[in-house]
């Protein structure tokens, strides 16, 4: 399927999010759609597949000029959109999700489940996935239900899938299998846009690239006449420094020791300590156990035995309270989920832990907290019309900001970051880098586990490298490289 | 991403914040025209007083539905503890004291509604479902199915129902200090804030250390006291217990908060929307009795009026 949009206008009440954008797709390419959050990427997508209608501008689809009622006008036509929040349901089988709102059924409407296997089983081996088909979705990896996801698409014999941020949450070894899909799918003459923030994937696997800022179209470029550099520059409209920021590190006296803790079928007989100003990484496999060891310490899930060390001194943590009363802090791999209140104002979400300094007698002190709230706003920088903004509606980035925000209110001791850059644009990212050396200068130490082995290397101080549960290794900055956490992260040595 | 939700900006729309204000008002301007005694100041003490009992249940009910919970035990609870405090009095105990031990006993039973649905690990509905029987399987018991007589003439007991205070029934007065008491609980203190949060996103809440089970047992701990207490004053106005009082008082409880513009899904509403739905019910009862309308036809209303209400929210986004 080839299509062309020309000039795309797009608003939404005084907003404009799209200024005249030009977008192409041949078929069986895999063209990259990089920009910073809020650059119009998704929108412009929304417009392709239906669920928006443009102000302005054409869209072309096999040189006709084509007008979608509805996203499920556009799945008919063959274009299918796999969202970021992967439309998954969890209590239902596979089978179940696959065949969700097209179900094959008799006169009776009685479900015709072989013949519905044959077509599922057919699908699988074509992009050769092994996945039961009673399993149920809830119980299947990101990356599994990514696979149920790409063959609904395929079955609905789509031309064009488009993809959002879909190795946001894979492993490597899912992210691999994922490319070798793709491939599979470009040589049927499949097209794919693929929108992600991770350079190394699109200069892996893409054939084109597009650049959106602000709105409009930067320019398109085919992967191989273009570098890394150049589109961080288009994206941004500036030169950026480094990836990472320059980071030195003068670690003082251990801060947080934790001994032999475990959590059965989880992680065993986990041992790390980290210290004030150090940036502890904790690289690993999906999976690994990384999260639930975080969990575990923060009170968050219940450690089978194991003690923790608080400054040498013993302490239980039994619920989150107890750990933030330590001086443990934990921003969560999901802030939407687990970090953030979405309904709430930036000021309500960032004093939520801090409610014990501005109410110590229950009564809240609206002045203390609106002047810690600003100056939290300025010292990170959060991009907000006015502390009284639903968070709901701020970037990604910005919303990592204020997790971070209201947690530095707390004055924490240790700092547990959990994915820390997860959807976040690269200019955000760079920020977000520099206030964690700006914390631990001041003697804060950071537990930091992340799946962007990049980020790993360039922030931490010292690597521990997690495998099914038990610590697989540990490596200094500077003796670390890719491949050696990789190594280890299998299973290797 | 945010381009998205920059669509839903303003979620305190007009409608949210003021509608239900406004439909109040249309209420009253049209049952006035076809009416006018309606507005003649005996008959709005006498609306305010009808109102009272209902708004105190209401205001309790809010805390909880702003959880995402709901409590249908709090007509059961009026009823036991009346049964109690006028079992206390018959005995011979002092009304007054009487009265605050059925109270603090409302908060018990509220308390262990909040202890099932926390500690118990049980769905608010089922929790509160299977007490609602309880309490009154138990009022009945302890009545045997009579209405508690002889209640004594302590003059302050009296008052409670029927007194007035400056000319202003002393229900209505309760029903003031209780607003301004739990406003400020929800709106200016921790403890509000804390209640939002746990019907806004309750593991985000857990994560940043607030302590969810105790807050939740608190609220259904209040929710009890206020069932309570409305079961005093009904006490005092019938100068008795009856066993069956206070039957299907939770449903107009939570017509009252979802008029008021609260949802159901926790996390959005306000006290004061809940007191404008308690006047409108009131204001609903009292206005079509006058105009003569069957209570038959009152019922069909009242659920047309909770239906409109709640399209109209959903509008507005």
């Amino acid at each position: 399927m080839k299509i062309e949009m020309r000039d795309i206008y797009k608003a939404f009440g005084q907003n404009k999010v799209l200024e005249g954008v030009d977008f192409d797709l041949e078929p069986g390419e895999v063209h990259a759609l990089m920009g910073e959050n809020g650059a119009g990427k998704s929108t412009l997508m929304n417009i392709l597949t239906g669920l928006h209608k443009q102000d302005k501008g054409t869209v072309k689809i096999n040189g006709v000029e084509t007008v979608f009622k509805n996203s499920l006008e556009a799945e008919r036509s063959g274009l299918a959109f796999i969202r970021q929040e992967l439309n998954i349901w969890p209590e239902m089988t596979v089978l179940e999700n696959l065949f969700i709102g097209r179900e094959l059924t008799n006169a009776f409407g009685v479900l015709k489940t072989k013949e519905m296997q044959k077509i599922a089983s057919d699908i699988f081996k074509t992009l050769n996935i092994s996945l039961p088909f009673d399993k149920e979705a809830g119980f299947c990896s990101v990356g599994e239900q990514q696979m149920i996801e790409i063959a609904k698409a395929l079955m609905t014999d789509a031309e064009v899938i488009i993809m959002d941020e879909p190795t946001a949450a894979l492993t490597d070894r899912e992210i691999e299998k994922l490319f070798e899909i793709m491939k599979e799918l470009t040589a049927k003459g499949v097209s794919l846009v693929y929108i992600s923030h991770r350079m190394e994937e699109i200069f892996a696997i893409c054939d084109r690239i597009t650049v959106m800022r602000d709105g409009k179209t930067v320019d398109t470029t085919p992967i191989p006449e273009t570098s890394f550099e150049e589109v961080v520059k288009k994206m941004v409209g500036r030169e950026l420094e480094d990836r990472f920021p320059h980071r030195e590190a003068k670690p003082g006296e251990t801060v947080l020791e934790i001994k032999e803790l475990s959590r059965k079928g989880v992680f065993n007989y986990v041992n790390m300590s980290v210290r004030r100003g150090e940036i502890l990484g904790v690289a690993g496999l999906m999976g690994a156990g990384r999260t639930e060891i975080m969990r575990a310490l923060f009170g968050v899930d219940q450690a089978d035995s194991g003690e923790v060390f608080i400054e040498g001194k013993k302490v239980s943590i039994r619920q989150p309270i107890d750990a933030v009363k330590h001086g443990l802090a934990f921003i969560t791999e999901n802030r939407k989920d687990e970090g953030l209140i979405l309904d709430f104002s930036v000021r309500e979400n960032i004093g939520l832990p801090n409610l014990g300094s501005f109410a110590p007698n229950g009564i809240v002190k609206a002045n203390e907290e609106k002047q810690f709230v600003e100056m939290m706003v300025k010292r990170l920088s959060v991009k907000t019309a006015s502390p009284e903004t639903i968070i709901g509606n701020l970037s990604g980035g910005n919303q990592q900001k204020v997790v971070i925000a209201k947690w530095i209110g707390t004055s924490p001791k240790v700092l547990i970051m959990d994915e820390p850059t997860r959807g976040i644009d690269v200019g955000a990212k760079r920020e977000i880098y520099e206030l964690m050396n700006e914390l631990t200068e001041r003697g804060l130490a950071i537990i930091m586990v992340s799946s962007e082995l990049p980020e790993v290397l360039g922030m931490s101080d010292r690597i521990l490298v997690i495998h099914e549960g038990k610590i697989a290794g540990e490596l200094g900055r500077q003796e670390a490289t890719q491949e050696k956490i990789m190594a280890l992260a299998t299973g290797g040595n | 991403m945010g381009t998205q939700g920059k669509l839903n900006d303003g979620s305190t729309s007009i409608w949210q914040k003021f509608g239900p204000l406004f439909a109040l008002l249309l209420l009253f301007i049209v049952i006035a025209a076809l009416n006018p005694s309606f507005l003649e100041p005996l008959n709005i003490m006498n609306l305010l007083r009808q109102t009272s009992i209902n708004a105190l249940i209401a205001f309790g009910m809010t805390f909880i539905i702003l959880t995402g919970g709901i409590d249908l035990s709090v007509g059961s609870i009026l009823a036991l503890s009346s049964a109690l405090m006028a079992g206390m009095m018959v005995s011979g105990m002092d009304p007054i004291l009487a009265i605050l031990v059925g109270v603090l006993l409302g908060t018990l039973m509220g308390v262990l509604n909040g202890l099932l649905i926390t500690k118990g690990k049980m769905a608010p509905f089922i929790a509160t479902l299977a007490t609602m029987t309880i309490y009154r399987g138990l009022t009945l018991v302890y009545t045997e199915g009579k209405p508690v007589t002889g209640l004594g003439d302590s003059e302050l007991f009296q008052m409670l129902g029927r007194g007035y205070f400056f000319g202003i029934p002393v229900p209505v007065v309760i029903m003031i200090i209780a607003f301004f008491v739990l406003w400020f609980l929800l709106h200016k203190m921790s403890f509000g804030r804390k209640t939002y949060a746990i019907g806004g996103n309750e593991k985000s809440s857990r994560i940043s250390g607030i302590k969810v089970d105790r807050v939740k047992i608190m609220i259904y701990g209040i929710a009890g006291t206020m069932a309570a207490l409305a079961g005093a004053i009904l006490t005092s106005r019938l100068n008795s217990a009856q066993p069956t009082a206070g039957q299907a008082y939770e449903m107009d409880a939570i017509a009252a908060v979802v008029l008021g513009g609260t949802s159901l899904s926790g996390g959005k509403g306000r006290l004061f929307g809940t007191l404008i739905g308690v006047l409108i019910i009131g204001t609903l009862n009292n206005g079509l009795n006058l105009l003569g309308v069957s209570s038959f036809y009152q019922q069909v209303v009242k659920g047309v009026v909770i239906i409109v209400a709640v399209l109209l929210d959903r509008k507005k986004s």
